[in-house]
């Protein structure tokens, strides 16, 4: 079993093993380094930063679903200031490899967020969270356009130094995200992220109304891990060179196999941190043994390979 | 910290349950105020969000390693497997965690005041403040005589002990708020420690600060990772800058000055709250 390599690489970015944590699931890291060593991960994915403070939504912000969670924060967070001055260097000191999320209202709040994270150090990759209205296109999503994909991508990618890979992390709510994919790395993104939370609504049992305090937040969990193979898969098929990072319900060793093998260079872990906040690191050590079982010795040997007819996983 | 725990024993106390659970390496480092979250489910479960209690006794040593116990209702699916778990079930424990109550470094007078089963995190507070030295007096609520919970403990920890029921049927009739004024003035208390609905809490700070009294409040709200990453037990507190932020109940609570706390504006985020009105995303 010591013999498997895990080291993988994402646009460029080399990593130790392709397990990191998801965006507003993991704080900015800190937060698990009481249960396990972070720089252990591939890398450590920040919630999103927004150019201004946010103190996000009323209550409730989380539901319990079958096998998932709906939630809406409204990305607390204490915005570009805050984090660049308390908890980015925490990141670097640490030696972890921080990927930062960011996300904006406008095209300029991408384009200064894209400036000055970009700038900053102890940052390995920029995700670009696009599940956020834009008030330049009339508050449409972003994620569910090609077009409005297409801008803020290309908006981002300019700002954001050469040599450090920009992520777009897509939505399945988009009509086709194989078309919203193609206009991502059309418009400069050097990797894919799968899949943000599905839009969805749960009615409290008692007033009928919207559970969540926003009304309509984002399903999570292994509910949607489904759906997040199924969309690296398109989106592989489609573009089998286009770097794609699995998100989605992963929770063990198998979950992440699967997205690798669907197409996936990296996974994340993200809800199943709510249940086990050890869970990223014990998905890398049960990865590891996936690959042993099947004598796969490197993850070049897993990725895309659910897509080679002659593929034997037995 | 995170332990593979079992659990001992599940017993009823009048209308709650008694959980004892086997949990190495978290009883050491408890502190009063602290919780533990709990896995719902065993290791596969299909329900992903933990369930926080408030720790009511922690022993780091013992006949089966160190235990941690706690009370709670039976409410939901969550509670209800807790309650129907036989001996042994395997429980992953992460605790103790949050703010504990705070402790005066003088011998000072304290009355504590609890509501149902959310008495428990105050006697080994009781405990470690007569340690101290202070002059504990404790108020007990609860709607019904079977709804109260730590009567027999309440008379073993504190000099004063007052029982309020809202139907009469033991003690005075009415809530713990009816009955505090009078025995924070009576008792020249100096810090009351509370835990309990946000209603009380709310009713209790308002004493406290009639009274000239600072008052440690710990919150019961749902806290889905216990860690502080989930940022969904949050509620809004005033800071040392005079500033409200949305602050998590698992990390900078459970335990907070209840002279900080927003009460009136718990179901909202208060709209001079830091970084309130700017845009929305998921």
């Amino acid at each position: 079993m010591s013999d498997v390599d895990l080291t993988t690489s994402v646009a460029g970015l080399v990593l130790p093993n392709p397990v990191m944590t998801a965006s507003g699931c993991a704080g900015i890291g800190k937060e698990l380094d009481q249960f396990f060593d972070v720089t252990e991960l591939g890398a450590v994915v920040t919630r999103s930063v927004t150019l201004d403070p946010r103190a996000g939504w009323s209550g409730p912000r989380m539901v319990e679903t079958p096998s998932g969670m709906l939630s809406g924060t409204g990305l607390q967070n204490p915005g570009l200031q805050g984090f660049l001055a308390t908890e980015l260097p925490w990141l670097a000191q640490r030696q972890a490899r921080a990927i930062v999320s960011v996300a904006g209202n406008t095209l300029g709040e991408y384009a200064e967020l894209a400036r000055r994270v970009g700038d900053s150090p102890g940052v390995s990759a920029v995700e670009v969270n696009l599940s956020c209205p834009n008030a330049d296109f009339g508050d449409r999503e972003v994620a569910c356009d090609p077009y409005l994909t297409g801008k803020v991508l290309s908006v981002v990618r300019r700002d954001v130094p050469r040599g450090i890979p920009v992520l777009a992390k897509l939505s399945a709510d988009a009509p086709s995200i194989v078309d919203v994919a193609a206009a991502a790395v059309k418009a400069g993104a050097d990797g894919l992220v799968m899949l943000n939370t599905l839009a969805a609504t749960v009615l409290d049992p008692e007033t009928l109304r919207p559970a969540l305090g926003c009304g309509t937040g984002g399903l999570s969990g292994p509910a949607v891990h489904p759906v997040a193979v199924r969309c690296v898969w398109e989106v592989h098929q489609a573009m089998p060179d286009v770097p794609i990072v699995g998100v989605g319900g992963v929770r063990t060793g198998f979950d992440a196999l699967q997205l690798l093998a669907a197409g996936a260079s990296a996974v994340q872990v993200g809800s199943a941190i709510f249940s086990d906040p050890s869970a990223p690191l014990r998905v890398v050590g049960e990865l590891r043994a996936e690959l042993a079982r099947r004598d796969l010795p490197t993850i070049a040997d897993v990725i895309g390979r659910a897509h080679h007819p002659e593929g034997d996983l037995s | 910290m995170q332990a593979a725990g079992e659990v001992l024993t599940v017993k009823r106390a009048g209308a709650y349950r008694h959980l004892t659970l086997v949990a190495p390496g978290v009883a050491e480092r408890f502190r009063p105020g602290a919780v533990v979250a709990l896995r719902i489910g065993g290791a596969r479960s299909d329900r992903l969000l933990r369930r926080t209690f408030a720790i009511y006794r922690a022993r780091p040593t013992g006949a089966y390693g160190g235990t941690v116990e706690v009370l709670f209702a039976v409410d939901g699916p969550g509670t209800d497997w807790l309650a129907k778990a036989s001996p042994g079930t395997a429980v992953d424990v992460v605790g103790p965690l949050g703010r504990p109550y705070a402790l005066p470094k003088e011998p000072v007078a304290c009355t504590l005041v609890g509501e149902g089963h959310r008495s428990a995190s105050l006697f080994g507070l009781a405990e470690r403040l007569r340690e101290r030295g202070c002059g504990v007096h404790m108020v007990l609520g609860a709607p019904t005589e079977s709804m109260l919970f730590g009567v027999l403990d309440a008379r073993r920890a504190a000099k004063t002990v007052v029982v309020a029921t809202e139907d009469g049927s033991v003690g005075i009739q009415g809530r713990v708020s009816d009955v505090l004024p009078d025995l924070l003035a009576r008792t020249g208390t100096d810090v009351v420690y509370a835990s309990g609905s946000s209603d009380m809490l709310h009713a209790v700070a308002q004493a406290a600060e009639l009274q000239g009294a600072w008052s440690q409040t710990a919150v019961d709200v749902p806290m889905p990772c216990g860690t502080g990453v989930c940022l969904s037990c949050v509620l809004p507190v005033v800071g040392e800058d005079g500033v409200t932020r949305m602050a998590r109940a698992c990390t900078e609570g459970p335990v907070f000055r209840g002279d900080r706390v927003r009460w009136g504006d718990l179901e909202s985020v208060p709209p001079d709250t830091w970084g309130a009105g700017s845009g929305a995303a998921r």
